[in-house]
């Protein structure tokens, strides 16, 4: 998808992974296609079931089958798509290439085994030392990750953590065998306000200390605007606008995009300015209407958005949008609703 | 965890007067007269009320419940009306038969019901998962003794494979079919509930986590889940083990197994009071006992439930 091709870590082109349940096939993610660089924090942007979580979780193949399945489309790390690997391969893989923190810190961690069980555990699956060198190791990982009085804590249980700090845990076990990428699925959702924070900051100082890049997948656009380096925006399982962050918030060329930069509050604008909502519900992922899917709630829409699907396309250099009218909005001959 | 120990077993002296008294109640409006059991028919009233006397059964029931506390405590059961030995040793001569009965069905219903479950769970909807849900619905609705009986028919009479019954020898043999008797109804009790914790535990966030850190499918399965949906499963087992091992009665009548439930079965046709209520009350601290194990047990398979001194002050 970019030209600069060369230090490309990820490349996932064209992933479809549907659901099969009784009442229809969920085309939860559709054809997603993007990339991710060396070192960089790629953002994933997009309401609940716009199809985030399980493109994540797609590229680790954790998609719970059935009734999951990756149907299409592929996943190239290194050279080798992730889909080709066997069950031996995937498990060397997991955990020590690509490594994931997830939403919900309070159940991620399993409440039966101590801390130091789960940390030593993500290790030792990759690497072959002793228990007295891999101790040694959790150790300096959850001073890394800053827990307090380490040697009490490696004892404890995850119910005597608080969230933010089974969070830090959860990223001192992502971040065990030094992947190249991070994939971190909300991971401050479930957080307060002033852990969110703390964790992020955290998250991106391991980035720069481990030299990986970082997957952040939320529907906070101020996360995004903080940290991401590109942004992909996604809208019932698809890519909608795919580009570098300030395009996102300064310049955004899709209708949903432009949307959701008028839905959030801004200091940059006025006190009294009203917040304006997206028209409609997103549609349902079982029932997809013909052509663009965003259609129904597009203020711009026009009949040839109602019998083709528009093509995820590189409007300006590094700037990809699915939509018809992304160019008339870049001329300035569409202009943006306010 | 000391505190909480102490608690449980003293909680066992309400209940052990509780069962005692429930027991005394019953037998004593039955119309039967122990003394003409012992002496049979053609004793003289004189010797009836003489033995009524030293039996101290002429006395009102509170005074007789009274001398059988007393003597309880100091661990001593009582004499069977029937043998005319003490119940003590009546019952620690038939007790090591009835928990060796116990063990080997406990060992069937640990192995054979956890399995099942973990593969029900694991190969949810498939061929095994419907076999094992077929044949534990049949085994929970089948009646022990009938179980019994046609396994005796079969393995017994037609095929000559196995003995009918009783202890014989002591040789494996004669417990296969007993034990499994004894074990049916609870293995697929226990294979039904591992399915279900399996399944519960495996839909769990943290087993996400675990495939994450690319740990293979048997530690994630026989390590992070297996631990979590053990925890009820332990409980039933638990609760199985305290029945099983104060007696099991049918299986025991039928195969003849000279046990304690066999015992207390034969004293209760025979109207011997103090081996039925001796026998209760053996089997009911056993109970007690067993279930406390298996609240330590607990504790040890999640320790969010770890006991701590402070809960004991509150």
């Amino acid at each position: 998808m970019d030209s600069s091709g060369n230090n490309k870590i990820l490349e996932v082109n064209n992933l479809k992974t549907y659901f099969y349940t009784d009442g229809g096939i969920v085309k939860a993610v559709d054809g997603v296609s993007f990339d991710l660089k060396v070192m960089e924090t790629l953002g994933i942007v997009g309401e609940t079931g716009s199809g985030k979580s399980v493109t994540a979780l797609s590229i680790l193949r954790l998609i719970p089958q059935p009734p999951g399945k990756i149907v299409e489309g592929e996943i190239i790390f290194d050279g080798k798509n992730i889909l080709d690997m066997d069950k031996k391969e995937l498990q060397d893989f997991r955990g020590n290439k690509i490594s994931m923190i997830f939403q919900d810190p309070m159940t991620s961690l399993n409440p039966v085994f101590t801390i130091g069980n789960q940390l030593m555990e993500a290790i030792l699956a990759h690497k072959k030392i002793t228990k007295k060198e891999c101790r040694e190791e959790s150790y300096r990982l959850l001073e890394l990750v800053g827990i307090p009085d380490i040697k009490r804590r490696f004892e404890s249980y995850p119910h005597e953590f608080s969230g933010g700090m089974r969070q830090r845990v959860m990223i001192a076990m992502a971040i065990a065998n030094s992947p190249s990428i991070l994939i971190a699925d909300e991971p401050t959702t479930a957080l307060d306000v002033t852990i969110q924070a703390q964790i992020l900051e955290l998250m991106d100082e391991l980035k720069e200390k481990t030299k990986s890049s970082i997957i952040i997948i939320t529907h906070d656009l101020g996360v995004v605007a903080k940290y991401a380096d590109r942004v992909m925006v996604m809208y019932a399982g698809r890519p909608v606008e795919f580009s570098q962050v300030d395009n996102i918030f300064y310049n955004p060329l899709h209708p949903y995009t432009i949307g959701l930069m008028k839905s959030i509050a801004r200091l940059d604008h006025g006190k009294n300015e009203k917040l304006k909502p997206i028209e409609g519900t997103p549609p349902s992922l079982i029932d997809l209407p013909e052509g663009c899917v965003f259609r129904v709630r597009c203020e711009y829409a026009e009949d040839e958005c109602k019998s083709q699907y528009p093509p995820l396309s590189e409007i300006e250099p590094g700037h990809f949008v699915s939509c018809f009218r992304a160019k008339e909005f870049l001329s300035g001959s569409l202009v943006r609703n306010k | 965890m000391f505190y909480y120990i102490v608690r449980r077993i003293l909680q066992l002296i309400p209940v052990v007067i509780g069962v005692t008294l429930i027991l005394f109640l019953l037998l004593y409006i039955i119309p039967e007269d122990p003394a003409r059991l012992i002496l049979q028919k053609g004793a003289t009233p004189e010797a009836l009320a003489n033995l009524r006397a030293k039996l101290g059964i002429d006395k009102p029931i509170y005074v007789q419940y009274w001398r059988y506390m007393k003597n309880l405590f100091s661990g001593d059961l009582g004499t069977s009306y029937r043998y005319q030995r003490s119940v003590n040793s009546i019952l620690a001569e038939h007790y090591p038969y009835s928990i060796k009965l116990a063990l080997a069905a406990i060992i069937i219903e640990i192995i054979i019901g956890i399995f099942t479950g973990i593969i029900s769970a694991v190969k949810k909807y498939s061929f095994w998962d419907m076999l094992a849900t077929i044949s534990t619905t049949l085994l929970v609705c089948v009646p022990v003794y009938w179980l019994g009986m046609v396994m005796q028919v079969i393995f017994g009479l037609k095929l000559g494979l196995l003995p009918m019954s009783g202890y014989g020898d002591g040789s494996i043999r004669y417990y296969i079919m007993p034990a499994l008797a004894l074990a049916s109804v609870s293995t697929a009790y226990v294979a039904r509930m591992m399915r279900s914790t399996m399944l519960e535990s495996l839909s769990n966030d943290y087993i996400v986590t675990a495939y994450a850190k690319g740990l293979s499918q048997f530690k994630v399965i026989g390590k992070h889940a297996l631990k979590n949906a053990l925890i009820p499963v332990v409980t039933l087992i638990g609760l199985d083990l305290g029945s099983i091992m104060g007696g099991a009665i049918l299986t025991e009548t039928v195969f003849n197994w000279p046990g304690v439930g066999r015992t207390v079965y034969l004293a209760i046709l025979q109207r011997d009071a103090p081996v039925v209520i001796g026998g209760t009350i053996v089997l009911v601290m056993i109970f007690v006992i067993m279930n406390l194990l298996v609240d330590i047990l607990y504790a040890w398979l999640d320790p969010r439930i770890r006991f701590e001194k402070k809960e004991i002050n509150v």
